[in-house]
């Protein structure tokens, strides 16, 4: 348990081009001591490359099928390059049906619900890591124990609720049944255990007050975790798929996820041109991220790894 | 720091003594009472969300699973243990379950035999490292939905990229859309291309993370590969391959959108069925919500006893 703490701070050291150098050259020694022939060298290039071909090919493939004419998809053998290339598919996903309806709900779905999660969180996690009072123990048991409860169970129960609110169909039916915090809960008050005590208690001897404590000092000491905690909330709420399913019967609602599923439901089998167009648009805004991001969202992503 | 939470009463009495005049700031002496309420404050909104929509759920389902409710019906008429003698009565029971012990089973095992493999090989100076390592993470933050509709066309029996590759091997091409064996072999596939990243990093991470005195030391001992790898890697390993463990199993149990996407739980009625796709299919397009209510009680029951069990086993200390 104690050692897996460093990998996943080593995960996002990598690339840091200043310390670059003197890391390699580290490591480089380090690893000529242990065993390491050219075998495994060679077995590793290979490993690589089939690995990246298999991530990366079907990627390609569908990218090209979104490029192409109808007639050049409903071929055999398959063309490789679309030729001509168009972007009609493009055009035709983005008018025909109500593309920027469910990018815009996707958005607000995904902004909303991760502001109220990161807010929740951080304050639960405050709370249950430098506020002293009785019964913590249970309560951090309680916000825990919740991760082993998977949604899929509490969506019939949830369903009727929400539909007798008259909530179906609404942002608010949406959002709020998702916005308890468990494991961001659990992220967070690791990260806020971990600051050393004497900062706190001087600050708390100056002084600050609870609140100003959380803003001033131990938020500006935890920004790598509170960021790698931020990204992998806006990642997982974009993709959420299974409760705004059931809550959005149209675009008055529906996120990209569902809305893909509709177009699915109407094009699918016979036209995957715009079926395609409308995965590459879908996949886009969070691979664009990720490929920013990356480092800290390798880190939000396996930062569970660290205590387990 | 955080230990003396014993004593309270006697805390509070200490502290609201005699004021002195170069105390402490006025703050700390306020009692006790102050702090209890900040923190019921701050822990409220969360703890209310996760009691009405998490834990009363998990609870109602258990009652809804004793009646015979329809989604939208107005009451629910209990029916005591019927709902559960049909489920192990049914047919289509045993299908359920070995499917999803097959789609189970092979995605925890393949993902995560295969990230460490990966992560061994690739746990050496080797040039493009950090680029493969992102482009096999890349394919987890994309969303299930997307993945599923891509990966429908990639094994389009007459059009897709399976078949195009199969072909120009001469080899025929299976019938992923109708034959329920290939359809579950499709979307296991998808599923574990999807989170193969996923174990990976985590293993290459702890692997860069583990000790190198005891490589030499094996080293020096003149230990087979096959022996360092069982005797000294995988132990070092085991935090995280406990974890990853209960992670990808329990997130490989609940997948609902690959399966929404490309199979609807088909062909043949219930060639890629499994225990979540049961619960959505029989609650809200059957319409038998205690019904689907019941297998969601099953399935909730198997990962707690699964849990356990792995809980159970990665506690035993090693000999």
């Amino acid at each position: 348990m104690s050692t897996t703490a460093t990998p996943v701070g080593s995960v996002d050291e990598a690339p840091e081009p200043s310390r670059r150098r003197g890391r390699r050259r580290l490591a480089h020694g380090a690893e000529a001591a242990s065993h390491r022939s050219p075998a495994m060298t060679v077995a590793g290039y290979v490993g690589m490359l089939l690995v990246v071909l298999v991530v990366a090919v079907p990627l390609f493939w569908i990218v090209v099928t979104s490029l192409k004419h109808r007639q050049d998809i409903y071929v055999q053998p398959a063309q490789w390059l679309p030729d001509p290339a168009t972007t009609n598919n493009y055009h035709d996903v983005t008018t025909r049906i109500p593309f920027l309806r469910y990018l815009r709900n996707s958005v607000i779905i995904t902004v909303v619900l991760s502001l109220t999660k990161i807010v929740l969180g951080v304050l639960s996690a405050y709370a249950l890591s430098l506020l002293r009072f009785p019964g913590r123990g249970v309560v951090f048991v309680v916000v825990i124990a919740a991760l082993m409860v998977p949604n899929q169970i509490t969506v019939i129960s949830n369903y009727a609720l929400v539909a007798q609110l008259g909530w179906r169909n609404t942002f608010q039916g949406i959002i709020i049944p998702l916005a308890g915090v468990a494991f961001g809960t659990f992220l967070m008050r690791n990260q806020f255990l971990s600051l050393p005590t004497e900062i706190i208690e001087a600050a708390r001897l100056d002084g600050a007050g609870p609140l100003k404590l959380l803003w001033r000092v131990v938020l500006p000491m935890s920004w790598p975790t509170l960021v790698a905690f931020s990204l992998i909330t806006v990642v997982n709420e974009w993709n959420e798929y299974l409760w705004p399913f059931l809550m959005s019967d149209d675009e008055r609602t529906a996120p990209l996820p569902v809305g893909l599923t509709l177009l699915q439901n109407n094009d699918g089998v016979t036209n995957w041109g715009p079926v395609m167009a409308g995965t590459v648009l879908a996949m886009l805004p969070v691979l664009v991220l990720f490929l920013v991001l990356q480092r800290q969202m390798i880190k939000g992503l396996t930062a569970g790894a660290v205590k387990s | 720091m955080q230990s003396t939470t014993s004593g309270t009463g006697l805390a509070v009495g200490e502290r609201s003594g005699p004021p002195e005049p170069v105390g402490p700031p006025p703050r700390r002496s306020s009692g006790r009472t102050w702090e209890w309420s900040l923190a019921g404050l701050l822990l409220a909104p969360n703890l209310i969300l996760l009691i009405v929509f998490t834990y009363r759920p998990l609870l109602d389902n258990i009652r809804l699973s004793f009646t015979d409710w329809n989604i939208s019906a107005p009451v629910a008429n209990p029916v005591g243990f019927s709902n559960y003698i049909e489920w192990f009565g049914r047919e289509d029971t045993r299908k359920v379950l070995s499917n999803t012990l097959i789609f189970t089973v092979a995605t925890v095992g393949i993902s995560m035999g295969l990230g460490l493999a990966l992560a061994m090989l690739l746990d050496q100076r080797l040039r493009g490292r950090n680029i493969v390592r992102s482009v096999v993470f890349a394919p987890f933050v994309i969303s299930g939905a997307a993945v599923g509709v891509a990966f429908q066309f990639v094994f389009d029996p007459s059009f897709g990229l399976v078949r195009d590759l199969l072909t120009r091997i001469g080899v025929a091409v299976p019938d992923f859309y109708q034959r329920p064996g290939w359809a579950l072999f499709m979307v296991t596939f998808t599923y574990i291309w999807k989170t193969l990243g996923y174990s990976f990093v985590i293993y290459l991470a702890a692997l860069q993370g583990r000790r190198a005195d005891l490589d030499e030391a094996a080293e020096i001992d003149g230990a087979s590969p096959w022996a360092h790898f069982r005797k000294v890697l995988l132990p070092q390993l085991r935090p995280t391959t406990f974890f990853l463990s209960i992670t990808v199993l329990l997130s490989s149990v609940q997948v609902f959108d690959i399966i929404n996407v490309m199979t609807r739980g088909g062909p043949v009625g219930n060639g890629t069925m499994t225990l979540v796709y049961q619960v959505y299919r029989e609650t809200f397009v059957n319409l038998r919500a205690g019904y689907g209510a019941t297998v969601a009680t099953v399935m909730f029951l198997i990962l707690l006893v699964v849990t356990i069990v792995q809980v159970r086993v990665m506690d035993r200390p090693q000999t």
